[in-house]
């Protein structure tokens, strides 16, 4: 009934093929057909930034991008984040913070802190700079206090 | 007695070894990986995935219900209205109702609309097909055919002679009237030196959890066995409501929630989706699968609805209260999923920490065409807390006394604990506040925040063209309801502590806590403690998630338990030792000599002593196992306090509102985990933030909701929320061993009167009142602007 495609594409640096309908959107495709259930799906209208992956390099709300247009494209999702088992130095710093509660928000956040840790190319951070960075990402549970500190530790005046 | 963590011994107090530390969540690692588990991430191969066709209208009567088409498409295995899920339940409605003084009447919802639509959203019928995709395809080709009725939108209209009825199997519109009374009213008023009169409209929206509501039902016919998984705060009752509905027994029936992704009282209510499911999965034979859109929980999920105050308070000369009388009008939607909990809160924690001599207001719950109200986060509370806030802000600037000499003036004194307040509780029991420094406590906000210089920063600010304000509230919050709550903890041979609780989790760390309370009893690692809660397999009783309770509950049922299985523990050792039980301490996880490390028995050792080997008996004739149980029962409610100052800065050319400042005092007694507690803390006052300045749920005169989305329906983001100072006191509550009293609503309650509070003084001159929530910069607009065309009234600056 709908158009299949096939499409190739690197996940977390592995590549991967598969056929896809045309109207599936790139959120579902990592979740229901690649099981990587770590990004989450919160509005699927772009705007409270739970399925935040990045597309190369770039962050992406994956509920607004067909898994067909990832055709050729670099994604990143959370379960790439932290290597060889230790977390992810944005990961350790957001527990130490108490940045996350529920957890449900955590993976889009995790992916934004990281194009923002990449885009600053080492500058300082302040915290006007990290609230804006952080604005796209709705949280319910922690009043965002606990991320905003978090990249602070990291990337704040007094840490460089 | 009231003191900070920094006055505290670690000395005197050896025995906190995890208590009262930040020890870390046992719950991060997994939620940050990507690799926890919630509801719509179970991996159930073999499952269909439901949807459902929704009321499109406020009110309507069916006429008929076209299904052929859906039934036809490829892909779908069964379409649903009422009647077809009706065989296998025993009953049309789900028996919510809860025991309430006031009521008039029930209005349980049944899981799919009969023969009445009541609410834009209300689900008419289920779709099960091999994807959701196609589930919504044939969802489309569903034709209901409704003829459209009158709708109920106004509560005050709805209770007006004459209106239409919001549901036409009820005899009126007035659901339930209630009323709290004490004190000689009129006497108050008669002698009175000068009255205040207001009237406020306060909406609270939603708890919108970014995970939404879900359910993955499955039942094996073999076994006769229903499984339900559950993104549930209250996962036994929602096995209650499942056993009543479907007419199986207990053993037949397991709720079990996976990760939640959220709660904050839009999961305690059992919604009608979570019978629909089920039932659906059985006569599917199939498991069966729905997670709810965001529009669903925009339009299907319970939120907090309009609370219309009409108030006079009386007072002193000297700004001492001596009664308040009033009505509250409420929008009560269009079921009772709850009884009158919202409006009663809002009424009683107007109180707050003042003696109000006499008190008596009217509560009037309207049914409305609009989905049925039920507590959010601060469940009425904070409305309550704004009236009492905004008539002592009111009543200082007409009586000429300062904001915080009159609240002073008012207070109960830690001399006056337990205060007894003449208000007959759920239970039955008065309200008593049990401790607390409420002067003290705002005491040191003031001082925080910069109370007495701020007429010289605010004096300078204007001198540069800025606006700003500073902001002032105390609150109460009852924490802790009862009746019980339940822990049991075992050891095994494999020497792995297991605790289970009734207790749920939804971001609270729930699992830590119970494992630092455990892990200090046993002198082991929270980590190394594995925590069962929210599966009714694991735990015979609980209650779960709602009233900032399971610290109070679980923490101390934990504490009860942990302590109990030690007591075995020793006992079995000393049968191992041939020696007394008081010679015997534990230590590290060790029962050991007293003073003699390396002499004694592992808890593992025991474990497996007490597990048995057939035919010898069991040291010191003890009970088999190494395990222990409570259920806490309550004696009371704790109740916690704090006062908030906001600094704020409004923009008179566009009524915006920004938050500079924002310093919150807060006691809820000892605490377990003050990361955790403070974290509880900063996305209360953020909830309550939202209240006042962004979230706003709204209808049109036909109750179509317009606010469905997240770029209609605003939460506060990063950038608008400030930085949140919070300090502590900690006044133990004599009313369980921990001396813990709750704090997850706490946040919400003391945010609206405050920033509203700022506000006002920021627009001092203008005589700005603000008598509606939430501010919007279009509605503050419109009253500066109204306030400029306006003759100055006496009194006011210049």
């Amino acid at each position: 009934m709908f158009d299949a495609h096939d499409i190739t594409l690197t996940v977390n640096g592995a590549e991967v093929r598969a056929r896809v309908d045309a109207r599936s959107n790139l959120a579902d495709f990592l979740r229901h057909h690649l099981r990587l259930t770590g990004t989450h799906v919160g509005c699927e209208h772009g705007v409270c930034g739970a399925c935040t992956v990045l597309v190369d390099g770039a962050s992406a709300r994956s509920c607004l991008m067909l898994a067909v247009q990832a055709d050729g494209r670099r994604i990143e999702t959370i379960e790439g984040v932290a290597r060889d088992g230790e977390l992810h130095p944005i990961q350790a710093a957001l527990s130490r913070h108490h940045g996350l509660q529920c957890g449900y928000c955590t993976p889009g956040v995790v992916m934004t802190l990281i194009e923002l840790e990449r885009d600053r190319q080492g500058r300082v951070l302040g915290e006007d700079e990290i609230r804006a960075a952080l604005s796209g990402n709705l949280c319910r549970c922690t009043g965002y206090q606990g991320m905003v500190d978090a990249a602070l530790e990291l990337w704040g005046a007094n840490t460089e | 007695m009231t003191q900070t963590p920094d006055d505290r011994n670690p000395a005197a107090e050896p025995h906190l070894r995890w208590i009262g530390r930040n020890a870390p969540r046992v719950e991060d690692g997994v939620l940050l990986r990507g690799g926890a588990i919630f509801l719509d991430d179970i991996d159930a191969p073999d499952a269909l995935e439901a949807t459902f066709v929704r009321s499109p209208v406020a009110h309507g009567l069916i006429r008929a219900i076209d299904m052929s088409a859906a039934r036809a498409l490829p892909g779908v295995h069964g379409v649903y209205a009422f009647a077809d899920l009706r065989a296998i339940l025993t009953g049309d409605r789900i028996p919510l109702a809860l025991p309430a003084g006031g009521l008039r009447f029930d209005v349980d919802p049944p899981c799919l609309a009969i023969d009445e639509v009541c609410y834009v959203g209300e689900p008419v019928v289920l779709v099960a097909a091999t994807s959701r995709r196609i589930a919504e395809d044939a969802a489309a080709l569903v034709v209901l055919d409704i003829e459209p009725l009158p709708a109920v939108v106004d509560p005050a209209e709805g209770l007006a002679e004459g209106a239409p009825k919001a549901r036409l199997d009820t005899p009126d519109n007035l659901v339930a009237h209630t009323k709290v009374d004490y004190g000689d009213v009129e006497g108050a008023f008669a002698g009175a030196a000068h009255v205040i009169e207001a009237e406020f409209r306060l909406n609270k929206g939603g708890g919108h959890p970014m995970e939404p509501r879900g359910v993955l039902a499955r039942y094996d016919a073999m076994e006769e066995r229903l499984t339900v998984w559950n993104s549930t705060q209250m996962p036994h009752r929602a096995k209650a409501m499942l056993v009543a509905s479907l007419g199986l027994s207990e053993h037949q029936v397991r709720v079990a929630t996976p990760e939640v992704g959220g709660g904050f009282g839009t999961k305690a209510v059992f919604h009608p989706e979570e019978l629909a499911i089920p039932a659906a999965a059985m006569l599917l034979r199939r498991p069966l699968k729905w997670v709810e859109d965001r529009f669903e929980s925009f339009t299907a999920s319970i939120g907090e609805r309009d609370q219309i105050w009409t108030v006079a308070a009386a007072f002193e000369a000297d700004g001492r209260l001596r009664g308040i009388r009033g009505r509250l009008r409420y929008d009560h939607g269009a079921a009772t999923p709850y009884g009158i909990a919202l409006p009663f809160n809002a009424a009683t924690n107007l109180i707050g920490p003042y003696v109000l001599p006499a008190y008596r207001v009217l509560i009037d719950l309207c049914m409305t065409n609009k989905t049925p109200a039920a507590p959010t986060r601060g469940a009425g509370r904070p409305q309550g807390t704004f009236v009492m806030e905004r008539l002592l802000d009111r009543a200082a600037l007409d009586l000429h006394i300062a904001r915080d000499e009159i609240r002073r003036r008012n207070m109960i004194t830690p001399a006056q604990m337990p205060y007894t307040i003449p208000v007959k509780q759920r239970d039955g029991s008065m309200m008593v506040y049990d401790s607390g420094d409420y002067p003290e406590c705002q005491r040191r906000a003031l001082e925080a925040a910069g109370w007495d210089d701020f007429p010289e920063r605010q004096a300078q600010a204007r001198r540069e063209g800025r606006r700003i304000g500073l902001g002032l509230a105390n609150y109460v919050e009852a924490t802790g309801r009862g009746p019980f709550e339940s822990v049991g903890i075992s050891i095994g041979p494999s020497g792995k502590v297991v605790v289970t609780s009734g207790a749920t989790a939804q971001g609270q760390g729930v699992k830590t806590m119970l494992a630092q309370v455990v892990g200090d009893v046993l002198g082991l690692e929270p980590a190394s403690i594995h925590v069962i809660v929210g599966d009714t397999s694991a735990t015979a009783a609980g209650l779960g998630a709602y009233a900032s309770r399971q610290a109070v509950t679980a923490g101390n049922a934990a504490h009860a338990a942990a302590t109990l299985l030690v007591k075995k523990a020793r006992e079995a050792t000393a049968a191992l030792l041939e020696t007394s039980v008081d010679d015997l301490e534990i230590h590290n996880g060790v029962i050991q000599v007293k003073g003699v490390p390396g002499h004694g028995r592992s808890l593992t050792q025991i474990a497996r002593a007490l597990a048995g080997t057939p035919g010898f008996a069991l040291p010191g004739n003890l009970a088999p196992g190494l395990s222990a149980s409570n259920d806490f029962m309550t004696s009371g409610l704790s109740y916690t306090n704090g006062c908030h100052l906001a600094e704020v800065e409004v923009d008179p050319d566009t009524g915006g509102v920004k938050l500079n400042r924002y310093v919150v005092v807060h006691d809820c007694g000892r605490m377990i985990n003050p990361m955790m507690v403070e974290g509880q803390i900063l996305g209360g006052v953020v909830h309550g933030i939202g209240m006042t300045l962004f979230e706003w749920m709204r209808y049109d005169s036909e109750g179509q909701p317009l606010t469905v989305t997240f770029a209609d329906y605003l939460l506060p983001t990063s950038d608008v929320v400030p930085r949140i100072e919070i300090h502590h006191l900690e006044s133990p509550t004599p009313l369980n061993p921990l001396g813990v009293k709750g704090a997850a609503e706490s946040g919400t309650i003391g945010a609206p009167a405050t920033i509203v509070s700022g506000v006002e003084d920021a627009l001092r001159d203008l005589d700005i009142r603000i008598d509606k929530l939430p501010i919007t910069p279009a509605e503050l607009r419109r009253l500066i602007r109204a306030a400029r065309a306006a003759p100055p009234s006496p009194g006011s600056a210049p």
